[in-house]
């Protein structure tokens, strides 16, 4: 009789996988992504694929160079590069792209430790370091055929007093980056993502909710004005993708609820005050950073706990 | 405050529930260790070539947490010798060759019960243990101030996927059963007793339900099946209320827990006066032919006992005493049947089959999944930091080995053993400063 195996319990598994989770969020964004190439031609299609190339090619190279196990096959790099690529805008040059995916896998990722050791999102990081490097995501691009006025975006309409229908801004017919206009394609990969148990409500409720709630407050509660406001920018993309990254966002209920509403507030704020249009990135990444203390303000009462 | 004790959707694959129990051929030879509770190993009191019955006495109790065992099949003794037993202890073990007759010694006869003090000692001497897989001597539970005790919790949630072994409990011995609550009624003042039984076992919801009808003191509590809701701590507040604190028993918050399948040995044993010398047994896993519950003599090898369900398929991949959430893995089938066994399973390549182990996402299921909400992700940082002030702060004494975490853990991380090791090393820190 071939030798039983030995080992301590539990002896079956839920058959959840860090790939299968990485898996369905690229299925969740495959509508945005297919809207954003829809929308904004193929050089749309071929800067998203710039952008997964590189981070695969980038984390698989840093793991042979740096001699660590490869782990390119648990395809959070490519979630990285999709989420990145979808953040750009559609004229951006290609190199530009390729720096950008190098910052967030060499610089924000890998010399952390890799998958899990990241303290902020890298794709978000990345963002703002083009946004800051290359002032390239200023200049929004407009889908083909929709008229530009100038180049103002809908955010910067939308504060003028002069908002988007409806319409348009669930189909994307608004300027943007590639993967943030389509607001149904967004919110469909949204409800795969919870009804597939990858994400929970909390952080996107909370933080679309906070964004609209200060929006409403400070517009002279127009509601329009803050309907627009959290289907424009990049604020849908951000909270159902990037805002409930596992690795930099609180673990519990509660501590998810805290960032999203902090994220919600900080866009707003950055959005009315800041320099520039749009602070979801800002915001996401500001949170982040305190995720930490979120958790551990946060973390569930023990139940029988010694001081309980 | 309140709380709501998550924990993990398990599998049942309770396959062998209403299935024909059967009773095991008498078994050739039979190999009892000393030790099949929590405590110290019993004394041998029989020699080499001593004749036995069916009840006799073979070593006798050793200090107040430990327990006497007796011969599970009539015969000759022939080797007293140590045994390494699952949990890595070793100890002797009374090995009997059976003579087929399974006459049952002159020593068993009903005990006669007139007082507590009576019912403590006939529960000592029926050699029972804590049957719901814990070992642990169950008169020692029944030693206690009973003005302080305001129920009894019986535990027939059997949350473990594949055991059916308590539901055979509750369909087929509730008389039994009705005996035992009936003498403690009596003699312990119990005037509320709460059977806690999971959702998904309708008959004996519906056995029990008879028992309650009959006797106003009992009452049954129909949980949803989640595991763990059979942890001791999970079902006391499930069905009373109550919190137990870190490192306290339930008798601190005026409870007893007591396992059905225990309950019923203990009716039995009043009923017949013959000690705990044979278990119910679900047999099961992929590689066993034809899966079921059995009566099985204790001290009978694992191989007989898959023998007697049609033989194994092939050579498991892994064979387990208990459930697959907290079992204990066997090294081979020469190992007998204890006490608290109420299962033993063998597994095929796919069902023992676990992801490969890659790095934390911090995605948070582990504390999401934990019935205490204790934090296995932080723990194991905390661990490996060795900071035993953090360690002690993050609760990880309170862990229970459930397996919740692990069970859910996308990258599969071996969270309920760091747990472990941060509890032994917690412990030995202790020593340390106690020195």
């Amino acid at each position: 009789m071939a030798k039983l195996q030995l080992s301590v319990s539990p002896h079956i598994h839920s058959g959840r996988s860090t790939r299968r989770i990485m898996l369905d969020v690229i299925l969740a964004l495959l509508p945005t992504t297919v809207a954003g190439v829809w929308l904004f031609g193929w050089r749309a299609l071929a800067l998203v694929a710039v952008c997964v190339l590189s981070c695969v090619l980038f984390e698989a190279l840093f793991c042979v160079v740096m001699k660590k196990t490869q782990t390119v096959e648990d395809l959070s790099a490519i979630v990285t590069g999709l989420l990145l690529g979808l953040n750009l805008s559609v004229n951006l040059p290609i190199w530009q792209a390729v720096v950008g995916s190098a910052f967030a896998i060499i610089v924000v990722k890998c010399l952390f430790g890799g998958l899990g050791c990241n303290f902020v999102n890298p794709a978000i990081t990345a963002r703002v370091f083009m946004l800051i490097a290359f002032g390239s995501m200023v200049k929004q691009a407009f889908p083909v055929g929709v008229d530009a006025v100038s180049g103002a975006t809908p955010l910067t309409e939308i504060a003028s007093g002069n908002v988007p229908s409806l319409s348009d801004l669930f189909l994307g017919r608004i300027g943007g980056a590639i993967g943030e206009v389509c607001s149904l394609a967004i919110l469909l990969g949204g409800v795969y993502l919870i009804v597939r148990r990858v994400i929970t409500w909390h952080i996107p409720v909370a933080m679309i909710g906070s964004t609209f709630l200060f929006t409403f407050l400070w517009n002279g509660m127009d509601v329009m004005v803050a309907i627009a406001s959290i289907l424009s920018g990049g604020l849908l993309l951000g909270a159902i993708f990037m805002a409930t990254d596992y690795v930099t966002s609180p673990t519990t209920g509660w501590g998810k609820i805290i960032f999203g509403a902090g994220a919600g507030l900080i866009t707003v704020l950055i959005r009315l005050f800041g320099n520039y249009p749009e602070g979801v990135s800002f915001a996401i990444l500001l949170m982040n950073i305190l995720t930490p203390y979120i958790d551990s303000w946060t973390s569930h009462k023990l139940f029988g706990g010694a001081k309980a | 405050m309140a709380f709501s004790l998550h924990g993990v959707r398990t599998p049942h694959r309770k396959h062998t529930v209403g299935q024909q129990v059967f009773r095991l051929p008498v078994p050739k030879t039979v190999t009892l260790p000393t030790v099949m509770h929590i405590g110290k190993p019993a004394t041998p009191v029989v020699k080499v070539g001593d004749h036995v019955d069916v009840g006799t006495l073979i070593a006798e109790q050793n200090g107040p947490i430990s327990s006497p065992v007796y011969a599970s099949v009539s015969g000759k003794i022939t080797k007293i010798s140590d045994l390494t037993l699952s949990g890595g202890t070793k100890a002797p073990a009374i090995t009997i060759e059976s003579d087929g007759a399974m006459t049952t010694a002159d020593t068993v006869v009903p005990p006669v019960i007139d007082s507590a003090e009576d019912l403590v000692e006939a529960i000592r001497m029926s050699g029972i243990v804590g049957l719901g897989g814990a070992g642990f001597p169950t008169y020692v539970k029944f030693k206690t101030d009973f003005s302080k005790i305001q129920e009894l919790v019986v535990n027939g949630a059997e949350c473990e996927p594949y055991i059916t072994s308590d539901s055979v409990t509750m369909t087929e011995r509730s008389e039994e059963m009705a005996v035992a609550f009936r003498a403690m009624e009596r003699h312990f003042g119990i005037r509320k007793i709460v059977i806690g039984i999971e959702n998904n076992k309708p008959a004996a919801v519906a056995s029990m339900r008879k028992l309650a009808e009959a006797d106003s003191c009992i009452s049954i509590r129909v949980l949803p099946a989640k595991y763990p809701q059979g942890g001791e701590k999970v079902l006391v507040y499930h069905t009373t209320g109550k919190i137990i604190p870190e490192g306290k028993l339930p008798a601190d918050v005026g409870c007893i827990v007591c396992n059905c399948t225990t309950v019923a040995a203990i009716g039995n044993y009043l009923m017949t006066g013959m000690p705990l010398v044979e278990k119910c047994v679900t047999v099961d896993g992929a590689m066993v032919r034809k899966p079921g519950n059995v009566w099985v003599p204790i001290g009978t090898a694992l191989s007989a006992v898959f023998e007697a369900c049609g033989g194994l398929k092939g050579d498991p991949a892994k064979v387990l005493y208990g459930g697959p959430m907290m079992g204990l893995t066997v090294p081979d089938l020469s190992v007998p049947i204890l006490k608290n066994t109420n299962a033993i399973l063998a597994l095929s390549d796919k069902e023992a089959k676990l992801p490969p182990t890659t790095a934390c996402i911090r995605c948070g299921a582990c504390t999401n999944h934990c019935p205490f909400g204790i934090n296995p992700a932080a723990i194991a940082l905390a661990y490996a930091k060795k900071d035993g002030e953090a360690l002690s702060k993050l609760g990880v004494n309170l862990c229970m080995s459930c397996g919740s975490c692990s069970f859910g853990c996308p990258a599969n991380r071996p969270l309920v053993q760091t747990n472990q090791l941060a509890k032994i090393f917690l412990r030995e820190e202790k020593a340390k400063e106690n020195k």
